[in-house]
């Protein structure tokens, strides 16, 4: 299990490496710059930057240097957790994301809270009696939640909860300061596919493990029912649930790009949507970062629980 | 006065749901099983039978339902019991024991939280005291190192050993009657004699009734009281086992134990005949005698004019038959004579395995085998499972590499030699047959092109409609009707199937072909055609075989060479005739001594062997099977490697016995004087 750990551990400095190494890459190349440089010196620039201008500006900036050695200095910048500045809102990067990250797991948390006890619940019920009625209910929902993109169901929801009902603000923008209640309209709108996509998936495990010869053994041991669910299906059928939970941090990230920028909620999705429209560049380098660390840690975590939770592969 | 049944079925009949209308599986099924008593019940895939036992537990999933009669256990309906009643038969008087003991236990549970769970929930007991009583059955079960094993998953123990927790988990609650449904069959044939060994005692022991499931005639024969033969979801035939055995009245029956091979037996005195035809779909049962189509004394207008109910036979106690000319036909006669083959002449050398090794880390799964297998010779390869035996399949297939020794087909180095490498004339040259006729067939593709795949793809012929021609040709060398071409997989019965693995193996006139355990996936009365198929098709060919199997009967039935492997090593190899007589290595006496024997007239010799295969990660030293051996000379065997005895021209045993000492080994196999 350590074993495990470290050894993912060592893997996922080696990709991050790899990754910011590409990204460096990527945002060093001469249009890049150019466009860096035409942000930074104004929008007159575009018209009046000649060459020997933006080779000024490159001397100045020290972006004449070779390429590694700026690397090697950026990595250093960015391990004392120095981004950058951003062009647009002319804050530290490191700032802005700090604020935009808390506020999007802010939204994962409550997204979270919702999803686990409720997906895995009705997946288990569903799962626990094939074919029933409780279990063609539950699906034929899950499969309609799945089955609807993110931006109709948001704008459904506000349809029907804010413009119509009025229950709740249309928009989560806070400006007012944080309150609950605006964020009622993203959390519905993660949740309704999150929790389709899970009940789904943990129903397919669920009658899986129902149907085994173990249960069939348990049932005809002579257990009461509650201890054959209980104790000897609920721990087979979690394991692939409990792991897509965790891959689930790495889905939501991208999914809140659709909601917050939808809900106007300053969140990592909205912040990043900004960024690439305006090309604010090292803002753009850094939130790729963060997106690639949640994806290699949610990783991790996945396989962490994946061989907690299986025997099989905890003692070989 | 009789005593009063334990369990009698009346009339049970069992159906499942399907999309087109309920399909039959059990009609009018009767059974009355006595306390103490042990029953078979006998049949082939698709009969019935272990839908009788679910349907005693009430087990039968949501398309299962009982459509007519009675289950009565103790003189109480099965069917009409409540829940929680129902809790407290299931596991606690009535006890059920499974085919595959990996999939019956829950991964994710130690097996001591699995076995404490029966005494907690039957009887009430606290937790430290279910405990003991789970470790005092393991010590019952002859388990030894029960605290460990109480700690373990189930994945870290073996087979046998599974089978062995899952029979204490059943015992655990002092059933009356144990459910036995092929409990042995996923099992290796050294560790089955344990496990029925230890079934018979706890019967004896306990006065446990037996309901045993099984499809294996001489296991029902050395464990039961009574048999019940079941065709297609009827009883075809019930009496005391020494009664059947003896004298089976129905034709059905008969056809079972003909098809059966017996390793006691060679191939010449006692051929095989198969049952012709096949199972009828359950949708489409014939009218009148169920088994009428396949009959050999079949009489138009009367087996088929209505259906045939079972009836005891005049005279003979409670011997019963489901047949209506069971006073007509002469039983004792002895069936039509089959022309005997002639014995096949052997050419040259066409494979030569010298010294071959092959390591998978520290492993090692073959350990210097050499042997030769000549122009139109059957060799078999017996061992059980972890022997190394598929390995060597692979190396010779060219899908493993070998680390070291030599593999030559007609001179041609193939041991470090990978299938991708290997030029078309090579691979034309060594065919295969698998295991499994199920999986091996693509679904997708009929059964005419997957053939002229091979053909063409064998450099065989391109002209399409040679093509075609030959592969209606490969279609009649099988015995399959030519329309099948047209056909997808899912349309055929397993051996069928295995009839077109034939017929793709062939397709290319192979000089070898490797058979790894072809017949095993089959029924008895199929197994019997398509062996028989095979040594056709070969004795033609002059194709040299290596039959790779367990299952020594068939072995002995088709095959001219046996080479005995255990853990990697060449225990004895010899002509088949030298292989199934003495002088015998230990654990070849050991392996025939397991094999359950369903023929009366012979008796089989009891052979103790000790423990299970060790793990081939860390073999034993010296000689590899003296862990088990009963002959084990201390100090030499556990020490030593054993020597190579030549003990007759080709007859080869690697064993530190005198010689004299294996001379004087007598027969397994006795021949009962009548």
């Amino acid at each position: 299990m350590r074993n495990l750990v470290v050894r993912r551990a060592i893997q996922m400095l080696l990709i991050m490496l790899t990754v910011s190494l590409l990204l460096f890459a990527i945002f060093d190349s001469d249009q890049f710059r150019e466009k860096a440089a035409v942000a930074e010196l104004g929008g007159f620039g575009i018209a009046t930057l000649s060459a020997d201008d933006y080779h000024e500006w490159l001397q100045k900036k020290g972006l004449n240097e070779p390429f590694l050695a700026r690397y090697a200095q950026w990595l250093k910048a960015v391990a004392h957790g120095d981004l950058g500045r951003s062009v647009e809102k002319d804050v530290a990067v490191a700032t802005l994301l700090k604020e935009s990250l808390a506020n999007t797991a802010i939204l994962a948390f409550f997204v979270l809270l919702g999803l686990i006890p409720i997906a895995l619940t009705l997946g288990v019920l569903a799962g626990m009696n094939e074919g029933s009625r409780l279990d063609r209910v539950i699906s034929v929902a899950a499969v309609i939640t799945t089955s609807i993109p993110q931006i109709a169901t948001a704008v459904l929801l506000t349809v029907i909860l804010a413009l119509g009902l009025g229950w709740v603000p249309a928009k989560s923008a806070m400006t007012d300061g944080w309150s609950f209640r605006p964020l009622v309209l993203p959390l519905l709108t993660l949740l309704l596919y999150d929790i389709g996509y899970l009940v789904r998936m943990t129903r397919a495990a669920m009658t899986e493990v129902m149907a085994s010869q173990y249960i069939r053994t348990a049932v005809l041991k002579g257990l009461p029912p509650w201890r054959v669910i209980m104790k000897h299906a609920l721990r087979n059928a979690l394991v692939v649930p409990v792991t897509l939970i965790f891959l689930e941090l790495n889905g939501l990230l991208s999914q809140v790009v659709v909601v917050e920028v939808f809900f106007q909620y300053a969140g990592f999705g909205r912040m990043l949507f900004d960024a690439a429209n305006f090309g604010d560049i090292q803002v753009l380098q850094a939130a790729t970062l963060v997106a690639i660390a949640v994806a290699v840690v949610s990783q991790l975590l996945s396989d962490a629980a994946y061989t907690f939770l299986n025997p099989r592969v905890r003692f070989k | 006065m009789s005593v009063a049944p334990l369990l009698e079925c009346k009339n049970l009949s069992i159906s499942y749901a399907g999309r087109a209308g309920d399909v039959p599986a059990v009609v009018g099924f009767n059974l009355t099983l006595k306390p103490g008593e042990a029953h078979g019940l006998v049949g082939e895939s698709g009969c019935g039978k272990s839908s009788i036992a679910l349907a005693v537990m009430r087990y039968l999933g949501r398309a299962g339902r009982v459509v007519a009669g009675q289950i009565l256990f103790r003189g109480r309906d099965v069917l009409a019991m409540n829940d929680a009643e129902m809790r407290r038969v299931r596991g606690g008087a009535i006890a059920m024991i499974y085919q595959e003991p990996m999939a019956s236990l829950n991964p994710s549970m130690t097996i001591g939280e699995q076995l404490i769970e029966v005494p907690r929930y039957h009887e009430g007991v606290g937790h430290r005291d279910a405990a003991l009583r789970a470790r005092a059955m393991l010590d019952r079960v002859q388990m030894a190192d029960a605290t460990r094993i109480m700690h373990s998953y189930p994945h870290q123990i073996s087979g046998g050993q599974q089978q062995r927790i899952v029979i204490a988990m059943a015992l655990l609650s002092n059933p009356q009657l144990l459910l036995l449904d092929e409990p042995t069959t996923a099992l290796d044939v050294t560790v089955e004699a344990g496990i029925v060994d230890l079934i018979r005692r706890i019967s004896a022991e306990f006065g446990t009734s037996m309901l045993y499931i099984s499809h294996n005639l001489g296991l029902v024969r050395e464990t039961c009281d009574r048999i019940t033969v079941m065709y297609c979801g009827e009883a075809v035939e019930s009496g005391p086992i020494a009664d059947v055995f003896r004298g089976a009245r129905h034709p059905y029956t008969r056809g079972l134990f003909a098809s059966n091979p017996s390793p006691a037996a060679d191939k010449n005195s006692r051929p095989l005949r198969s049952i012709p035809g096949q199972l009828p779909s359950p949708r489409a049962r014939p009218p009148g005698c169920l088994f009428g189509p396949r009959c050999e004394f079949f009489a138009v207008d009367r087996c088929d004019a209505q259906p045939v109910p079972i009836a005891p036979i005049a005279g003979s106690g409670d011997h019963s038959s489901r047949c209506l000319r069971v006073d007509e036909i002469a039983w004792d006669a002895a069936p039509a004579a089959i022309s005997s083959r002639a014995a096949a002449v052997f050419g040259e050398v066409a494979l030569q395995v010298n010294a071959l090794t092959k390591r998978f880390g520290s492993v090692s799964a073959n350990d210097g085998l050499s042997f030769e297998a000549r122009r139109g010779e059957t060799v078999a390869i017996v061992g059980e499972s972890g022997c190394g035996k598929s390995t060597f399949a692979k190396i010779l297939m060219g899908l493993l590499q070998a680390n070291s020794g030599s593999v030559q087909l007609a001179g041609l180095e193939l041991s470090r030699l990978p299938v991708t490498r290997r030029n078309p004339q090579t691979i034309r040259a060594l065919q295969m047959i698998f295991q499994n006729p199920f999986d091996t067939l693509n679904p997708s593709h009929s059964i005419g092109s997957q053939i002229a795949r091979v053909i063409r793809k064998l450099g065989v012929q391109r002209d399409a409609a040679k093509v075609r021609e030959q592969v209606l040709e490969l279609l009649d060398l099988v015995k399959l009707p030519r329309d099948f071409a047209a056909r997808r997989p899912r349309q055929l019965s397993g051996g069928q199937k295995q009839r077109v693995g034939v017929a793709r193996a062939f397709a290319g006139r192979p000089d070898v072909v490797v058979a790894d355990e072809p017949l095993s996936a089959l029924d008895v009365s199929v197994q019997a055609a398509v062996s028989e198929l095979l040594i056709d098709i070969q004795r033609r060919e002059r194709t040299t075989l290596l039959f790779i199997s367990h299952d020594l009967s068939v072995v002995r039935y088709l095959a001219d060479r046996v080479v005995v492997m255990y853990l990697g090593q060449i225990m004895e190899q010899g002509s088949t005739e030298q292989v199934f007589a003495p002088p015998y290595h230990p654990y070849t006496e050991a392996l025939l001594a397991a094999v359950p024997i369903a023929d009366q007239h012979y008796t089989k010799r009891k052979v103790l062997l000790s423990g299970e295969i060790p793990s081939a990660s860390n073999p034993p030293v010296g000689c590899r099977f003296c862990t088990r051996c009963a002959y084990r000379i201390p100090g030499t065997c556990d020490r030593l490697a054993p020597p190579l005895q030549q003990v007759a021209p080709d007859h080869q045993i690697a064993c530190h016995l005198p010689r004299e000492q294996l001379a004087a080994m007598r027969p397994v196999f006795e021949e009962v004087t009548p």
